[in-house]
C-alpha cells in the first residue's frame, strides 16, 4: 500500500468523529478507531495518536456515570478536592481510576474545571456540579442510581 | 470605584441574557451595523487607539495583532479561543454561558476588519453548557442575518462554527489550538511564524481570547477615548477578575484594570473567609509568581505586576490563608503542569515529572537534604528550553514558593512533616 494522501478537511473532522464514535459504547473500541480512520482516510496510527493525546477520549470501558472530581488548587483550597475523593471512594467502594462492579460509576480526578469560584466541583458525564458537600454528593449518587434503575425497567417493559 | 458601571458583564444576571432577543433589546449588534459602514483600516486603527490588550494572559495589543494580518485578499481565518483552562480562571465560561452574542458580535467585527470569511470557535470539551450556548447563539445570529452571506446587506460574508476540544490545557496556546482544530495532537508549533502569518491550514489566522473579543463591540459603540477612561495608560479598559480560594465571596468581579488588589479582595471578595490572616496571593493564574501580604496594594494591571516580578495573566486571583502548606500548594500546581505537558519538549515533559516527584516526596516527609538544590537545578533546566511558554510557567510555582517560603520546605525535610497544618 502506498503512502496515504491526507485530506486536511477530513482530518479536521477527527475530534468530532471520535466524540460521535465514543457515544456508542461510552469508550472508543479498537474497531471504532479503525472505522474512524477508514471513514476519514487517515492512518490508524495518527487516529490513535490523536485519541491518546486528549483526556476526554477513553480507550477503555468506563462506567455509565463518569465522576470527575476537580483536583485543582482552588478546589483544594476550598477543602474540597481531597475530602470529596475520599468520601466517594468510601461510598462507592472503589479507588480513583476504578469502576464499580455493577458498571454504574467510574471515579476519576481531573485538572481545573473552571469552577474555582464555586469550588469544589465535579463533572458527571457532561453535567457540572458545583459548591459540593458530602450531603449533596449523597443526593446526587442516589438520584443517578434511581435514574439508571428506571431506565433499565423501561427498557425491560 | 463604586461608580464603575460594568461593561463586559452588563448583561450577566438579566433573565435569558444568552438569547438574541434580550441581547438586541439591550442594544446588541448596533456596533456591527456601525462597523460594517467603516473601512476595515479605520476599524483596526480604532482598536489600536483604544489600547485593548489580549485578555488570554499575554496582553498583546489587539489592534497591533489585527494589523499583522496581511491586507491581500488571501484566505484568512479568525479563531475564538474558548479553551479556558488555567487553574483559577473562570471568566470566559461566564461570558460564553451568559452573553455569547457579545463575543459573536466582536468576532464578526474582527473578521470584517481583517478580511476573514471563515471563523471558528474552539471550546474546551468540558464546557458542555458552553458548547450548547455557543451553538444556539450562532444559530440565532444566522437567523437574524448577522452571519452568513451578505451580512446586513454589506456584501461581507462570514461563517462561524463551533469545534469542541477534548481535554488538553495546552490547546489554549494558540498554535496548539490550531493543530487541534486541524484534527491533530494539540502540540504547540515553533514561533515565528506567528498565526497571523501562518495559522490554520497555513493561512493567516487571528486568534483571540473570548474576553478580548467581548470588548470590541463596546469600543466600536463608544469610541477609543471612552475606553481609555477605564484602566491605566498602558492597560486600559475593564477586566474580569476571578477570585477564588480563602475569601468570603469568591467569584468574578469586573473592574477597571489598575484596580488595587486590596480593593478587589476586601471590597468585592469580602475579605478573608475566617480568622486566619492572608499568607499569599497568586495574582494571575497557576503560572504567575506569588505576591506577599505586604504587596497587595499593587494596582492590577500588566505593568505593575510585571514590575513586581509577576504577571497579570488571566486575572485569576487565588487567595491563600495562613495555615496552608505552601509546599503542597506548589505540588498541586506542578501536578497540573506535569499532567498537562504536551510531551513534545523533553525539559517540560520530564522536568515537570521530576519536580512533581521531588515535591511529593517532600510533602510526604521523605525529603532529602539536597532536594531544594535539585528543585532549583531542575527549574534552570526547564525554563527557556521549550517551544512554548509552558516551560517558563511550570517553574514559577516552585521558584516563587521557594523564594518566599524556603523555611517551610526546610522544615518539611528536617522534621519529616508539615508544621503549617497545626496552625490555629
Amino acid at each position: 500500500m502506498g503512502r496515504q494522501v491526507i485530506d486536511p478537511a477530513r482530518q479536521a473532522r477527527l475530534l468530532t468523529a471520535l466524540y460521535i464514535a465514543q457515544e456508542q459504547k461510552g469508550y472508543l473500541t479498537p474497531e471504532a478507531l479503525e472505522r474512524v480512520a477508514r471513514r476519514l482516510g487517515l492512518p490508524l496510527a495518527s487516529v490513535y495518536g490523536t485519541t491518546s493525546f486528549y483526556t476526554l477520549f477513553h480507550t477503555r470501558p468506563v462506567g455509565r456515570y463518569l465522576l470527575q472530581v476537580c483536583r485543582g488548587l482552588s478546589c483544594y483550597l476550598a477543602d474540597g478536592a481531597e475530602r470529596l475523593v475520599d468520601y466517594l471512594q468510601r461510598k462507592l467502594g472503589i479507588q480513583v481510576g476504578e469502576t464499580t462492579a455493577d458498571g454504574l460509576f467510574t471515579l476519576e480526578t481531573v485538572q481545573c474545571l473552571a469552577s474555582c469560584g464555586t469550588a469544589p466541583a465535579m463533572r458527571v458525564n457532561d453535567e457540572l456540579y458545583e459548591n459540593l458537600t458530602t450531603a449533596k454528593v449523597d443526593l446526587l449518587i442516589d438520584e443517578l442510581i434511581e435514574r439508571a434503575e428506571q431506565w433499565t425497567a423501561l427498557n425491560r417493559s | 470605584m463604586d461608580s464603575f458601571e460594568p461593561v463586559l458583564t452588563r448583561n450577566v444576571g438579566i433573565p435569558n441574557s444568552e438569547r438574541i432577543a434580550v441581547y438586541l433589546e439591550r442594544g446588541g449588534y448596533t456596533a456591527l451595523r456601525q462597523a460594517l459602514h467603516m473601512p476595515p483600516q479605520e476599524l483596526i486603527a480604532l482598536v489600536r487607539a483604544s489600547g485593548l490588550r489580549g485578555r488570554g494572559g499575554a496582553g498583546f495589543p489587539a489592534g497591533v495583532k489585527w494589523g499583522f494580518m496581511p491586507r491581500e485578499p488571501v484566505t484568512k481565518y479568525v479563531c475564538v479561543n474558548t479553551d479556558e483552562g488555567e487553574p483559577g480562571t473562570f471568566k470566559d465560561r461566564l461570558l460564553v454561558e451568559h452573553d455569547p452574542h457579545s463575543i459573536i458580535e466582536g468576532t464578526i467585527i474582527a473578521a470584517y476588519a481583517v478580511g476573514a470569511h471563515r471563523a471558528f470557535v474552539y471550546i474546551r470539551g468540558e464546557f458542555f453548557l458552553g458548547v450548547k450556548r455557543w451553538i444556539k447563539a450562532i444559530d440565532e445570529a444566522y437567523a437574524h442575518g448577522f452571519l452568513g452571506k451578505n451580512i446586513l446587506g454589506s456584501g461581507f460574508d462570514l461563517d462561524l462554527s463551533v469545534h469542541r476540544g477534548a481535554g488538553a490545557y495546552i490547546c489554549g496556546e494558540e498554535t496548539a489550538l490550531l493543530n487541534s482544530l486541524e484534527g491533530r495532537r494539540g502540540e504547540p508549533r515553533l514561533k515565528p511564524p506567528y498565526p497571523t502569518q501562518t495559522g490554520f491550514w497555513n493561512q493567516p489566522t487571528l486568534v483571540h481570547n473570548v474576553e478580548t473579543l467581548a470588548n470590541v463591540p463596546h469600543i466600536v459603540n463608544r469610541g477609543a477615548a471612552w475606553y481609555r477612561t477605564m484602566g491605566t495608560e498602558q492597560s486600559p479598559g475593564p477586566k474580569l477578575f476571578c477570585v477564588s480560594g480563602h475569601v468570603r465571596r469568591p467569584g468574578n468581579y469586573e473592574l477597571p484594570l489598575g484596580t488595587p488588589l486590596r480593593t478587589i479582595l476586601d471590597q468585592y471578595a469580602g475579605g478573608m473567609r475566617g480568622d486566619r490572616p492572608l499568607k499569599a496571593v497568586i495574582p494571575g493564574g497557576a503560572s504567575t509568581p506569588m505576591l506577599m501580604p505586604d504587596q497587595i496594594d499593587i494596582p492590577m494591571d500588566f505593568e505593575s505586576l510585571a514590575a513586581a516580578g509577576t504577571m497579570l495573566g488571566t486575572g485569576a486571583i487565588m487567595v491563600i490563608e495562613e495555615g496552608t502548606c505552601m509546599v503542597e500548594v506548589a505540588r498541586r500546581l506542578i501536578d497540573f503542569f506535569a499532567h498537562e505537558s504536551c510531551g513534545q519538549c523533553t525539559p517540560c515533559r520530564i522536568g515537570s515529572l521530576r519536580l512533581l516527584e521531588t515535591l511529593t516526596r517532600i510533602v510526604r516527609g521523605q525529603g532529602q537534604p539536597g532536594d531544594l538544590d535539585r528543585l532549583e537545578a531542575l527549574c534552570q533546566g526547564i525554563a527557556g528550553h521549550t517551544l512554548c511558554p509552558m516551560g517558563d510557567a511550570v517553574v514559577n510555582p516552585v521558584l516563587s514558593s521557594l523564594r518566599h517560603f524556603r523555611h517551610e520546605y526546610q522544615d518539611h525535610i528536617r522534621y519529616r512533616q508539615c508544621k503549617e497544618r497545626g496552625y490555629g
